[in-house]
């Protein structure tokens, strides 16, 4: 039998509070709303997702997008002021207790910030959101680390000195074996969702700033800090919510960027969508110093409503959809 | 050789995992936004029932088990070893004391149980959900204490003691749950 009722009916009207809790905390800071086209013509090369693809009928192939975060840029690079934006975005492959290939992402923008000055925004914008309501839970204390020093601290390790051989025997006198060969970045990945994000305290916000370059993704290197780029993660417990930059405006490095993603791809035998053209001529016309972001609607409201997992926030996940 | 990749786990796959097969119990996906995805999987040993946690690498592609359950009806046992027969191709099997485990108190000649098969040989056995059997020893009830549900324990002709109620006597046939090991009636 078709199993075809909506499966989250209690988180329902919250979602519809904190949308337009969203939207009422950007007009208040005078950012502006934009919509973008959720299926483009090329998708980003970054090894570590993949992009759904979508054929036409005719034939002609369309990718939909993993956040809106090349469009909104061109966006900025035209001319224009502070955005966000509500979006639909896709992950191939990504499913379980707290992925949904298809997912609610809040993306911003802002220009003249920093990543740590975007990041203390979007602790603020929780907050403001936790606050409306007074069912809703709320966060308690925020930490900021950097990621050097969250490694050290927790691990008594540098992420950049130690080779794949040196965090894999870390990882094993924490109890973590893992089944195929990882890189140095592999494994940091492996001690940052397996062993340290699990034994953050559970309501504690943490931003985790200025991340290994090999993970700069499109943030700009970080100043004052070689080997180490301008990114940073936030964390409600150990649940990750947010990832953002302060931006990468060199369009040569970008494209040095794309290339390594291009080679890893290409070693790991993954895929290889067409190039997005239109972003890196808008790096060439010129991308303000701006820092953005991109936040999960629907794991912020797992956190608000204080359920663990994202079938519960979400009528008709991929399994129903 | 047959392998499966992390993005075909689900509960109840069998995989060859150090020498052993394992059948899935549990799989999670974890992964960092912008990095590197897992899979966290609790595995149930079929050899020695134990359960373990595994993460592997996504994508990672892992031997699969040949693990197969195959309907036996149980034939005889000849003291070290109880005997199941297909009954489709008369082929015979004999499985020992270990990979039967707890079925034993419950076969009964013809009855078609569920032999779990890796690389042909017995791993496990799973007897049918309900079996009848005779009582062989039992005390003789107490009438008119029927109404308050009082139970006595009762030997089977399998060896196997299940609590009965008071009214069932020695010599009579009964209905057996052998998932929980409870009386269900007089047959």
């Amino acid at each position: 039998m078709s199993d075809w009722r909506p499966g989250a009916a209690p988180a329902r009207p919250a979602r519809a509070r904190l949308l337009a809790g969203l939207r009422a905390f950007f007009a208040a800071r005078g950012v502006l709303e934009v919509e973008t086209p959720v299926l483009g013509r090329g998708a980003p090369q970054d090894p570590m997702l993949e992009s759904w693809e979508a054929q036409a009928p005719g034939g002609e192939r369309g990718f939909l997008q993993t956040s809106p975060e090349y469009p909104m840029k061109r966006l900025l690079a035209d001319g224009a002021p502070d955005i966000y934006q509500i979006a639909r975005v896709f992950r191939g492959g990504e499913f379980g207790p707290r992925h949904n290939p298809e997912f609610t992402l809040l993306e911003w923008y802002r220009l003249g910030l920093d990543h740590r000055a975007l990041a203390r925004e979007v602790v603020a914008l929780i907050a403001d959101q936790a606050a409306l309501f007074p069912e809703w839970r709320t966060s308690r204390g925020c930490e900021e680390i950097a990621y050097a020093d969250l490694f050290q601290a927790t691990l008594g390790v540098d992420p950049l000195a130690a080779d794949a051989a040196a965090l894999e025997r870390v990882a094993a006198a924490h109890g973590l074996t893992i089944g195929g060969e990882l890189d140095r970045d592999g494994w940091l990945d492996a001690l940052i969702s397996l062993v340290i994000a699990p034994g953050f305290p559970p309501d504690r916000l943490t931003i985790l700033h200025d991340y290994p370059e090999s993970q700069a993704v499109l943030a700009r290197p970080c100043a004052g800090r070689p080997g180490y780029a301008a990114r940073f993660e936030l964390y409600w417990g150990d649940l990750e919510l947010a990832n953002g930059y302060h931006e990468l405006t060199d369009p040569d490095l970008f494209r040095q960027r794309r290339e390594r993603d291009i080679a890893q791809r290409r070693a790991r035998g993954q895929p290889l969508p067409p190039v997005d053209v239109h972003l890196e001529a808008a790096l060439e016309s010129g991308l303000p110093d701006c820092a953005g972001v991109a936040l999960g609607v629907d794991r912020l409201l797992m956190r608000l409503l204080g359920v663990s997992r994202i079938d519960q926030v979400i009528d008709f996940p991929w399994p129903r959809a | 050789m047959a392998t499966y990749s992390t993005n075909e786990f689900k509960a109840g796959l069998k995989l060859l995992l150090d020498g052993d097969p394992q059948a899935i119990v549990e799989n999670e996906f974890v992964k960092p936004g912008k990095g590197q995805a897992f899979n966290r999987v609790k595995l149930r040993n079929l050899r020695t029932g134990r359960v373990l946690e595994k993460t592997f690498k996504s994508g990672e592609s892992v031997e699969a088990a040949d693990v197969m359950d195959t309907e036996m009806q149980y034939l005889y046992n000849d003291g070290e070893f109880w005997h199941f027969m297909v009954p489709d191709t008369f082929e015979q099997y004999a499985v020992g004391e270990a990979a039967l485990g707890d079925a034993g108190q419950w076969l009964k000649e013809q009855d078609v149980c569920t032999v779990t098969l890796w690389n042909g040989e017995p791993l496990s056995v799973v007897p049918p959900s309900f079996v009848e059997m005779k009582i062989t020893e039992c005390d003789p009830g107490v009438r008119g204490d029927t109404a308050q549900g009082g139970t006595k324990p009762a030997t089977l002709e399998s060896g196997a003691v299940v609590k009965v109620p008071l009214f069932v006597e020695e010599g009579e046939t009964v209905r057996v749950d052998t998932r929980n090991g409870e009386y269900v009636s007089r047959v």
